[in-house]
């Protein structure tokens, strides 16, 4: 089929950034990060029903320093994609969607992500210690 | 008949509505939906065995109920993943091969990283 080369609307770059344009980025971002992050997870399982050895050497990796970084990176994301997609849904079920709305639940997310995600932490370091 | 209640376009191209256009559409709700609980489990339940040796661990996952979690949430996480990636690679690679070869890599890592998930909590529960 022949292509016609047609004008085409200003797309993203032509806006000023925006909260709720830069969530909606962020929702992907994270969505990504988390879907690499499913590896390691698996690989815990694995090693896991592979036998001690091998889950002591997970657990090893799992508390290095480059472990607990991107174990933070992903809790950080994982809290933010379950937050914002709890925002998203009610917006499928036709609630919030007002400029004024979408603006308040955004902060909402971006505050409560990071409360979160510290008290996740806080608890977890807890747990480990004990 | 069928055909003059067609467009032209429509008419060339051969294809039709297959009523399926809002699958994926509600693919992403309905998995989204049920990931809110057992995200929030899963999160939980993983803070609760930060650290834990191996004796614990095998002996948490291979519970019942800990393995039918487990299970649900691997089966409704790699199914939102496939589709999520899915719609990433549909907006943002243009070019038809490399799209392609993309969907293709993510359906076949998301199902075996699904079953390699799977058969591990299967092989936890049952040994132990």
């Amino acid at each position: 089929m022949p292509t016609v080369q047609r004008p085409l609307s200003p797309h993203l770059e032509v806006y000023r950034p925006q909260l709720t344009s830069l969530m909606s980025i962020f929702n992907r971002l994270t969505g990504i990060a988390l879907s690499v992050g499913t590896i390691f997870f698996v690989w815990q399982l694995l090693a896991a029903a592979s036998g001690p050895a091998a889950f002591a050497s997970f657990q090893g990796l799992a508390g290095s320093w480059i472990g607990l970084a991107a174990l933070f990176g992903w809790t950080l994301s994982f809290v933010y994609h379950l937050l914002n997609g709890v925002r998203h849904l009610l917006w499928d079920a036709g609630w919030g969607f007002d400029l004024g709305t979408t603006y308040r639940s955004g902060l909402v997310v971006l505050v409560a992500t990071l409360a979160l995600t510290v008290l996740a932490w806080i608890v977890a370091l807890i747990v480990w210690g004990a | 008949m069928a055909d003059r209640m067609r467009t032209p376009l429509g008419q060339v191209y051969g294809l039709g509505s297959a009523r399926e256009g809002a699958r994926e559409w509600w693919a992403m709700r309905l998995s989204s939906l049920a990931l809110i609980p057992l995200g929030l489990w899963w999160m939980i339940a993983i803070i609760a065995h930060a650290g834990a040796d191996y004796r614990d661990f095998i002996a948490w996952v291979s519970s019942p109920l800990t393995a039918i979690l487990w299970l649900l949430t691997i089966a409704v996480t790699f199914y939102h993943t496939a589709h999520g990636l899915q719609e990433v690679i549909e907006d943002y690679v243009h070019h038809e091969g490399a799209k392609l070869a993309s969907l293709v890599a993510v359906r076949f890592v998301c199902v075996a990283l699904a079953v390699a998930g799977i058969f591990s909590v299967l092989a936890i529960a049952f040994r132990h």
